[in-house]
């Protein structure tokens, strides 16, 4: 299938409709609360929730030996706040660091789902297949209703961030202040951790257990990048979510029918890339290319300094030196003689250089900015 | 006699079992500017996190102009220390200076024109005004100090709570901040300040708290600055030449 023939299909195939709504609006959601986490230093807190939500889907099947989606999330969503609320209550009422608390929990709930998972494989049921989906997602099961559902949850997260957004801000930029205020920073705590974990269990269907984080974090920590405001931060993180989820279910739809989620997984961390390398305040690239330029600009300052040290004993501040006499000076290079020249601050005649009144000038204000620019 | 501004009784606060603080009586007459002294692990920080509510006391009781503490938030500001937050935060200086007005505007209500203008002001006052815009991590570890002083004038309260506001600032920022607090003095304020360096106490404040774990003295500065309890606070024989 070619990409066209996808758009094409996206507007008029039911099934690729669905998939291609449902995972884009599992990326908006996601991104807009995985910048939270990612701002509270919680980036691993979504890895245990969706490990912890196993055991949940399992034990939801086992009650009710239904497979409906609903059921199951509900079972996931359970199991995801218990683990949620055993990883607080470790940090806070033992010694152990939250890492140390998300690990256990992670590998505790996760080992009992799987437990539960081959116990229910093992039974003499016909309806026991299929519940392996959540390990890694299947988004080709998504039915309409499970993307109303996702839409819902994702109005009202967007309703309580716009209604709770100063209390958000201030509890993720300072927490104790945040108290001072008198703002009950527990239960601003608790509602935001809420809606992850109900985005993450909404994400389990699509991405699956394994996964499921990288949804979180991606778009956000890709956002973070190219901006410096929390509000343009949530949204570009939302967006950078949805456009992974269409461009993931594109490529997996176009290729072969290469499993969604982890494609979607690959598409998010390929933005987290890229702004990583490109974005103009904090990737590495403009980093380096300042640092070079920042270099290069210093280096002929200080040829400038120097030269600035050799005429100021003189009457005539632009009687000529021979260009030898720089080199023994380290900070001296052909080409920093050439800028001085392009900035007309030096002329070069032959094989001597004489300082322009003009150049004499910006190196005495070198001096006067109390060396802030030498 | 002055109105007492801060009250605390039996105070007793406890990490892991180990007491921080033991027992302490405290009282902060109306208007003066205290400076907080102790060793490191003396629980300077913690008398104020107790007051303010931030921990939990074992045991005791704090009451702002005798009232409890929690009838009175707004009457009190909070400079926390500067190390207690993550200056890469995606926001600028004038929008954390903003955040001192949150506390009056209570729940979901959004900041306005005129809380954007008491953040202006406030900025002026501590001579960030040209750096609103700035984002907080390109700010030196001076300004940001001052964006936190900044925040906490916002509150427009009458008793100011800092924890080692000079600490990591240079001179210049040291002697505005100071300026700052005694104008704030000079209104009628109270400034209490938890500090470390000891060679200032006399010339900054007029009223000390010596504490190491529990409360050695209280009092003005004339009267119990002393060699005597500087050595009963910090253990060794301590001498300073205090210039009076």
């Amino acid at each position: 299938m070619e990409i066209i023939e996808f758009v094409q299909l996206a507007f008029s195939d039911y099934t690729l409709r669905t998939i291609t709504l449902g995972t884009a609006v599992l990326g908006a959601v996601t991104g807009m609360l995985g910048s939270f986490a990612v701002l509270r230093k919680e980036s691993l807190l979504g890895d245990a929730i969706s490990h912890a939500a196993l055991p949940g889907i399992a034990i939801a099947f086992l009650i009710t030996g239904s497979k409906d989606s609903h059921i199951l999330l509900i079972g996931a969503l359970v199991s995801g706040l218990i683990g949620t609320l055993w990883i607080r209550g470790i940090t806070s009422k033992t010694y152990l660091k939250s890492d140390t608390a998300l690990g256990l929990i992670l590998s505790l709930f996760f080992g009992f789902g799987m437990l539960l998972l081959t116990y229910i494989q093992k039974q003499p049921n016909a309806n026991q297949a299929g519940l392996d989906k959540y390990l890694f997602g299947q988004a080709a099961t998504l039915v309409e209703s499970d993307v109303w559902l996702m839409t819902l949850i994702t109005g009202l997260c967007l309703i309580v961030l716009l209604l709770f957004w100063k209390e958000f801000k201030i509890l993720l930029f300072d927490k104790d202040y945040a108290q001072t205020l008198g703002f009950n920073t527990k239960f601003i705590d608790i509602l935001i951790t809420s809606f992850i974990v109900l985005a993450i269990v909404l994400g389990l269907q699509t991405v699956g257990v394994v996964l499921m984080s990288a949804m979180l974090l991606a778009p956000a920590a890709a956002a973070r990048q190219w901006t410096n405001s929390l509000g343009k931060m949530v949204f570009l993180a939302a967006i950078l979510g949805a456009s992974a989820g269409v461009f993931g279910t594109a490529i997996s739809a176009t290729q072969n029918n290469l499993s969604t989620g982890p494609v979607i997984v690959l598409v998010a961390s390929i933005f987290v890339l890229f702004s990583f390398i490109f974005s103009p305040k904090r990737g590495l690239l403009f980093k380096r290319i300042r640092l070079i330029k920042n270099r290069n600009d210093l280096e002929t300052q200080k040829t400038l300094a120097f030269m600035y040290h050799i005429v100021e004993d003189h009457d005539d501040v632009t009687h000529p030196h021979t260009i030898k006499m720089l080199n023994n000076f380290q900070g001296y290079s052909r080409k920093g003689l050439r800028k001085l020249v392009d900035k007309n601050y030096v002329e070069v005649e032959g094989g001597m250089w004489s300082m322009t009144s003009k150049g004499f000038k910006a190196a005495e204000n070198l001096y006067n900015q109390n060396g802030k620019n030498v | 006699m002055e109105k007492i501004a801060v009250k605390v009784d039996d105070l007793t606060v406890a990490y892991n079992y180990k007491p921080v603080l033991w027992d302490i009586d405290l009282q902060i007459p109306e208007g003066v500017l205290m400076a907080i002294v102790g060793p490191n692990g003396a629980g300077k920080s913690t008398l104020i996190k107790a007051i303010l509510g931030i921990l939990k006391p074992i045991a005791g009781s704090v009451t702002i102009f005798d009232k409890p503490y929690k009838s009175q938030r707004k009457h009190v500001a909070y400079v926390p220390q500067k190390g207690s937050v993550d200056w890469d935060f995606p926001t600028t200086a004038l929008d954390v200076v903003m955040m001192g007005t949150y506390g009056g505007l209570g729940w979901i209500k959004r900041p306005g024109i005129k809380q954007k203008k008491s953040a202006l002001e406030a900025l002026e006052k501590v001579g960030m005004l040209s750096f609103k815009s700035r984002q907080i991590s390109q700010l030196s570890g001076g300004q940001q100090q001052r964006i936190f002083l900044a925040r906490a004038l916002v509150q427009d309260a009458s008793i100011y709570f800092m924890d080692e506001p000079f600490q990591g600032v240079d001179a210049t920022t040291e002697v505005a901040i100071i300026n700052i607090l005694k104008e704030l003095r000079k209104a009628g304020k109270t400034v209490v300040v938890v500090h470390h360096d000891l060679q200032t106490v006399p010339e900054y404040f007029d009223w000390v708290t010596f504490l190491n774990v529990k409360k050695i003295a209280t009092g003005a500065v004339k009267d119990i600055f002393n060699d005597d309890n500087l050595t009963k606070t910090y253990g060794i024989n301590y001498k300073v030449s205090i210039q009076k």
